[in-house]
């Protein structure tokens, strides 16, 4: 099944990627190019891919995206937060754009650049974390990832340092030609007792058929401070593989928001080392799927050492034939004692049509630990939607404010008010064809 | 006002409402009252457009339009209330949120454009108070949390807000300590208008020593049994439903008209 993926591999050799001919990169793709050639893409036999059948991906032959085409400035206001001043890094079907990219005043030993130039540049900040949280593979899209090791963006913020302003990653899918792939590579190094917010989105300015394959790394180092957003907002026949890979050492805190609203069919990995006392990470999202939409939220948090905590919390709303898939695993290692892990999984069906698979899982091997998890499948309030009726509200308000509020707890954990409002606006005009609800919320 | 004629309603496939006939004039207050399973409810809540309520016959004119023709939200906005007995919890829609939806949705109906927000503000922060909550309470999820007197003095907050031409209170006392149903009372009967009708469904009759009806009907078995003014409220408190059931037993199907 993975013929057509092999064959895109060799075509590594005709790109210009970053970092060629420096031997700890080569390094990296050479293993994980053997790697994928081991382990080939995920089937419905792997446990973990169990729900997610991603054979019409594996059908394609997805050529890899060429540099060049650029936005105009109407592309960039199209896909703009409004009002949200942010560091901005754009790439274009997976490659940094330098003249998009605006990233800003930045503090002394800031870097928001390239992955590429950052490889050229300064080594050394990135030859110690790069592909650490990557080195074994756990299926074939990541090992892809890694073999090509294309350009992506790379932040590096010093001790001490605090970044205010919101970095902004937009990967944006021109699309053109039909078919390509982009793997963007990212890489985060939040120095101690530092801070930023990372927006990183992916979206689409065609309603073209491509696969993204994308792996970022976030390292938190000790009592740092990072608030990670995702907006997936791939287009409806967009495919997307995504994972993000974070360690957190003592006393970092994480937060990551997850708003997965477009593509085909999306899989997100989030996988967190809790590798160090009161390190605490939130792993907060919300899916909201509508037609064949297919998403996958796989998550994975190992409470490596004592006195860790975690809290996740997912919420989905699926309409018409869509499906969810919602695995959240959490490891608790022999000496993580005092870890307090709590996971959340909500969904609302607003089709008989539509289906969910929730699976949480807890692996325990510590006997003094606080875990709870907790999963639900349901439908609109009948009792409710008559109440808003009787008030004068009609039936399809009714829905979207009672849809909206079901999502709302998740969407009011996101700090930035332009980025929830941004957010409440593009899951309320997918979901619903009112204007009246945006005049309430 | 609002006539009913002949209304029979069935509830999976069980006859509740077996023929009432009721006519409430502008202005008119009409307390509505009976043992429990009598029917009361259901009559509050067809009126209001439930649905999976089975019409079997009968009709209902409501302002000289058939008030069953019209889906729940439509009744609504031509000033149809309904305060439920067991208001709705809705976790993650304000009060104000609500009240805002329910007054543009009345706004647009009528052809008018969306209220602006400082006049909407107004409006709540000054009815608030004659229902004596606090403004917090406005930000609050719809009866999330809220005690059984809160929620009913939202219901009648609501209806301040939205000032119904006919309004229909399903047992609103119920739950309620006196001076809670003071203040439910002070509330409804500060409503009180000579274009506003109000129907009270009750099962005690303390209530109606507060809001004074004009009329009073007792409602058994699916039927109005009895009617009079306001003394046969004061006439039942002192009898009890038991004589009804009785003469129910004596003669199935009777009515005193």
């Amino acid at each position: 099944m993975s013929e057509r993926f092999e064959q895109l591999l060799a075509e590594r050799s005709r790109l210009d990627l970053p970092g060629a001919g420096v031997d700890w990169v080569e390094t990296i793709r050479n293993e994980n190019a053997r790697r994928f050639e081991e382990l080939g893409l995920p089937t419905p036999r792997d446990e973990d891919w169990k729900y997610t059948n991603i054979e019409p991906i594996a059908r394609k032959s997805f050529t890899p995206a060429d540099t060049g085409e650029s936005l105009t400035g109407r592309d960039l206001r199209a896909i703009a937060i409004p009002g949200l001043d942010v560091h901005r890094a754009i790439l274009i079907d997976g490659h940094y754009s330098p003249t998009l990219s605006n990233a800003g005043e930045l503090g002394d030993g800031v870097r928001i650049c390239s992955l590429a130039e950052a490889i050229d540049e300064q080594p050394d900040l990135v030859q110690p974390w790069l592909g650490r949280l990557a080195a074994e593979p756990e299926h074939g899209f990541r090992a892809l990832n890694s073999a090509f090791l294309q350009d992506g963006i790379f932040i590096w913020v010093p001790d001490g340092c605090r970044i205010d302003t919101p970095i902004e990653l937009c990967c944006v899918q021109h699309g053109e030609p039909e078919e390509t792939v982009s793997q963007p590579r990212h890489l985060v190094v939040a120095g101690e007792g530092s801070r930023l917010t990372l927006i990183e989105r992916y979206v689409s300015l065609h309603d073209k058929r491509y696969l993204t394959n994308a792996i970022t790394e976030v390292f938190a180092r000790r009592n740092a401070r990072v608030d990670h957003y995702k907006l997936q907002q791939e287009s409806t026949k967009g495919y997307h593989i995504g994972s993000w890979l974070i360690e957190q050492h003592a006393g970092s805190h994480v937060m990551t928001h997850n708003a997965a609203l477009g593509g085909a069919t999306a899989r997100t990995d989030i996988r967190v080392r809790l590798d160090g006392a009161h390190a605490h990470c939130d792993l907060n999202g919300v899916y909201v799927l509508n037609g064949r939409q297919h998403v996958d939220t796989h998550t994975k948090v190992d409470h490596c050492v004592a006195d860790t905590s975690s809290d996740e919390f997912y919420k989905g709303v699926l309409n018409d034939r869509s499906r969810a898939v919602f695995h959240g695993r959490v490891v608790v290692h022999p000496d993580a004692q005092r870890s307090d892990a709590r996971q959340r999984n909500k969904n609302l069906l607003l089709s008989p049509d539509a289906e969910v698979d929730s699976k949480p899982q807890l692996e325990i091997h510590a006997d003094d630990v606080a875990c709870t998890h907790g999963a639900s499948v349901g439908q609109l309030d009948d009792d409710a939607l008559f109440y808003l009726r009787t008030r004068g509200v009609d039936e399809e308000t009714a829905r979207g404010l009672l849809t909206f509020a079901f999502a709302n707890d998740v969407i009011e954990k996101f700090e930035l008010p332009r980025l929830r409002h941004y957010v409440e606006h593009e899951l309320t005009s997918k979901m619903f064809s009112i204007d009246d609800l945006e005049e309430i919320i | 006002m609002l006539s009913i004629d002949n209304l029979h309603v069935r509830i999976d496939g069980k006859a509740i409402l077996k023929g009432i006939d009721l006519d409430v004039g502008s202005g008119e207050v009409h307390a509505i009252m009976g043992p429990n399973g009598s029917g009361k409810s259901t009559l509050a809540n067809v009126l209001a457009g439930r649905e999976n309520f089975d019409v079997t016959q009968g009709e209902v004119k409501y302002l000289g339009e058939d008030l069953l023709a019209l889906p729940s939200d439509e009744r609504a906005c031509k000033g149809v209330f309904l305060a439920f007995q067991y208001p709705v919890e809705i976790p993650g829609v304000s009060n104000v949120y609500l009240l805002k939806a329910a007054v543009n949705a009345r706004r647009k109906y009528h052809g008018e454009k969306a209220i602006a927000a400082g006049e909407f503000l107004k409006l709540v922060k000054e009815k608030v108070k004659m229902v004596d909550m606090k403004e917090e309470f406005l930000q609050r999820a719809v009866n999330e949390g809220f005690s059984g007197g809160e929620k009913k003095r939202n219901e009648i907050f609501q209806m301040a807000v939205l000032e119904p031409t006919l309004a229909i209170l399903d047992e609103t006392d119920s739950g309620l300590d006196i001076d809670a149903m003071k203040i439910v009372a002070d509330g409804v009967n500060a409503l009180r208008r000579e274009d506003r009708s109000m129907i009270v469904v009750t099962h005690y009759q303390r209530l109606l020593d507060y809001i004074v009806p004009d009329r009073v009907h007792v409602l058994a078995d699916g039927r109005i049994v009895k009617f009079g003014d306001k003394n046969l409220a004061l006439e039942l408190e002192k009898e009890g439903y038991g004589w009804i059931r009785d003469r129910l037993e004596r003669e199935p199907g009777a009515a005193t008209r």
